[in-house]
């Protein structure tokens, strides 16, 4: 054997175990769920494969003409349109104030506002639901300047804004460590340039921070689009998608119609959020070339 | 705008024509007032960052009348400890606790020894294929959890493989994610070494344990962090693959009380958070350079 055909078999040799798992346990079920999202696959037909037929896109228009699925739509774009920029206008404010030149503290800073991010979505919404209660703390807070909060998680109007809180919440120091990390390439010469041409500080984080931060940024957007386009654990675990369907995620749909067994009809539904994932990182991705 | 520079401009201009040793102590002074309000804005911050925790902790030794009483009361009253030995006495954590520690310790073994494997073949050795297979990995990053969900679940139960703590970690041993890791890391060592290893008749394997391995501890770690974080809080597919009380994850067993009979019972369920969270807090805290820099590698690279 030539020395190129025996390094090509190491290295699948190396590559297998990987190749393995990764095959069997991710790529045997993204095919499968495609082809399920063309049957009448259900519960049923697990032990009798043979009765399942295919149905063409059937799953699929039914889906678009089933009104809860139309509104877990509304609700996840909802969710995506509202909670990234706010994240990542926190993130970015946080990042910032933390690489002012402030030199004590830093650290115990950064670990305080990253802290939400290794904590269990599980174990924090015990917490927050208990904050959000009519009679809990965010609304004593908030009686204290005079406003008095709504019933948050029992409320149609109310719930999705409390789960887009607890998301930027939970999501902003990792984006605040990333935001961080792209200020530091940022040259210090730069802002001492335009500080000593007259530029204030507006104007210097405005002309050189932000145009000099837009890869950073684009990718924050990206990591972050990927994520909030599958928002499912928020409501699960606070509101179970109410009340009347206002925090029901296309996630959360599909794992429903999941548990009811209708696994040719979760498979579609599934199908469509990872479409669109696969569509606006593919708009991001071309943005962010564009600008290099 | 045009008024902002205006204002700018006068006040740098009289700043220059006064000598240097007047000029900076005014200019220190407007920097020190202004790292006072940035540091006051980070610490009202931060307290509201960590205010859930703080009140995750207080409201644990509550008994559940005083909670019902005074819902947004600060202060234990009258604290207990009753929440916590209710969970070591009659709710058993120690079994959660240890079913999410086999399944995290496999799962970050796993990821360890396959994505550094696999790295190093698609970093530093030609194959056919190659492009492939990295490009496949990728694709994968975009993938919703619940794409895979339904045809997973079916797998697990044809293999009779539900209820089994092989079930909880199986299909996350080896993530794309740490694919990429190892693979740009890998990218970085110099060619030269491996070649004279190669020269002095050493085999790839040896190449592999002996020169590369040791050269990548700070993407093994990062990736050991990464996994050992989304393991120990993973809930979903445990809820599902874990269908009896002895296969239960923390986060599921929680899940789980907090959703039946014991919904209202605020202060045992916010003692069971703190006994979720404490373990990987106090990890955090040990190791905050580590992850900070993990989550640094992930982005930027």
């Amino acid at each position: 054997m030539t020395r190129r055909g025996r390094q090509g078999l190491v290295a699948w040799l190396f590559a297998l175990p990987f190749v393995i798992v990764f095959g069997v346990f991710m790529l045997v079920p993204l095919v499968s769920s495609f082809v399920m999202s063309f049957t009448d696959f259900t519960s049923r037909d697990m032990v009798s494969p043979l009765a399942i037929e295919f149905v063409g896109l059937d799953q699929y228009a039914a889906l678009f003409s089933n009104p809860q699925f139309v509104r877990s739509m509304v609700n996840t774009a909802y969710f995506v349109v509202v909670g990234i920029p706010l994240t990542m206008i926190v993130a970015l404010a946080l990042a910032l104030a933390l690489n002012s030149g402030i030199d004590r503290f830093r650290t115990t800073f950064r670990v305080g506002f990253y802290t939400p991010v290794v904590t269990s979505i599980v174990a924090v919404a015990v917490v927050w639901r208990f904050m959000l209660q009519s009679d809990g703390l965010l609304n004593t807070v908030l009686g204290w300047v005079g406003i008095s909060g709504p019933d948050w998680l029992n409320s149609t109007t109310w719930a999705m804004p409390a789960m887009i809180l607890m998301a930027a919440w939970r999501n902003m120091g990792t984006l605040m460590i990333i935001f961080l990390a792209g200020l530091q390439t940022i040259p210090a010469e730069f802002k001492e340039a335009a500080s000593v041409d007259g530029a204030n500080l507006w104007q210097r984080f405005t002309q050189i921070t932000l145009p000099l931060l837009r890869p950073t940024l684009l990718l924050g957007a990206v990591l972050l689009s990927v994520g909030y386009l599958q928002f499912f654990e928020e409501p699960f675990v606070m509101t179970q998608g109410g009340p009347l369907d206002s925090t029901l995620s296309v996630s959360y749909f599909t794992y429903n119609q999941f548990g009811f067994g209708l696994y040719g009809y979760a498979s579609a539904a599934s199908y469509v959020l990872f479409v669109a994932i696969a569509l606006l990182s593919l708009v991001q991705f071309r943005a962010l070339r564009a600008k290099d | 705008m045009t008024g902002s520079e205006d204002t700018a401009g006068p006040v740098d201009r009289r700043g220059k024509a006064e000598p240097e040793g007047e000029r900076r102590p005014s200019v220190e002074g407007a920097a020190s007032r202004g790292r006072l309000v940035t540091y006051a804005v980070l610490v009202v911050a931060v307290a509201a960052t960590l205010m859930p925790f703080v009140w995750m902790v207080l409201g644990s030794f509550k008994s559940q009348g005083e909670i019902l009483r005074n819902p947004s009361g600060f202060l234990p009253q009258d604290p207990t400890g009753e929440n916590y030995s209710t969970w070591f006495t009659d709710l058993n954590i120690e079994s959660f606790f240890i079913n999410s520690l086999i399944v995290a310790l496999f799962t970050v073994l796993g990821n360890l020894l396959f994505c550094s494997m696999v790295g190093y073949a698609l970093a530093k050795m030609d194959f056919p294929g190659k492009r492939f297979l990295f490009l496949l990995v990728m694709v994968t990053l975009m993938v919703p959890g619940v794409v895979t969900f339904v045809p997973l679940f079916v797998m697990i139960s044809r293999l009779g493989l539900v209820n089994t703590h092989a079930a909880l970690f199986l299909p996350f041993l080896a993530a794309p994610l740490g694919v990429f890791l190892m693979r740009q890391f890998m990218l970085g060592i110099p060619d030269a070494l491996l070649e004279a290893a190669r020269i002095d008749g050493a085999g790839e394997f040896r190449i592999f344990l002996g020169i590369v391995l040791p050269l990548c501890g700070p993407p093994l770690a990062t990736l050991g962090i990464l996994t050992f974080l989304t393991s120990w809080n993973n809930f979903l597919w445990p809820l599902v693959a874990a269908q009896s009380e002895e296969r239960y994850t923390l986060p599921v067993a929680l899940s789980l009380f907090s959703t039946g009979q014991n919904a209202t019972d605020y202060g045992l369920l916010l003692a069971g958070s703190v006994l979720v969270i404490t373990p990987i807090i106090a990890l955090f805290v040990i190791l905050q350079r580590f992850f900070i820099q993990s989550v640094a590698a992930t982005g930027i690279k």
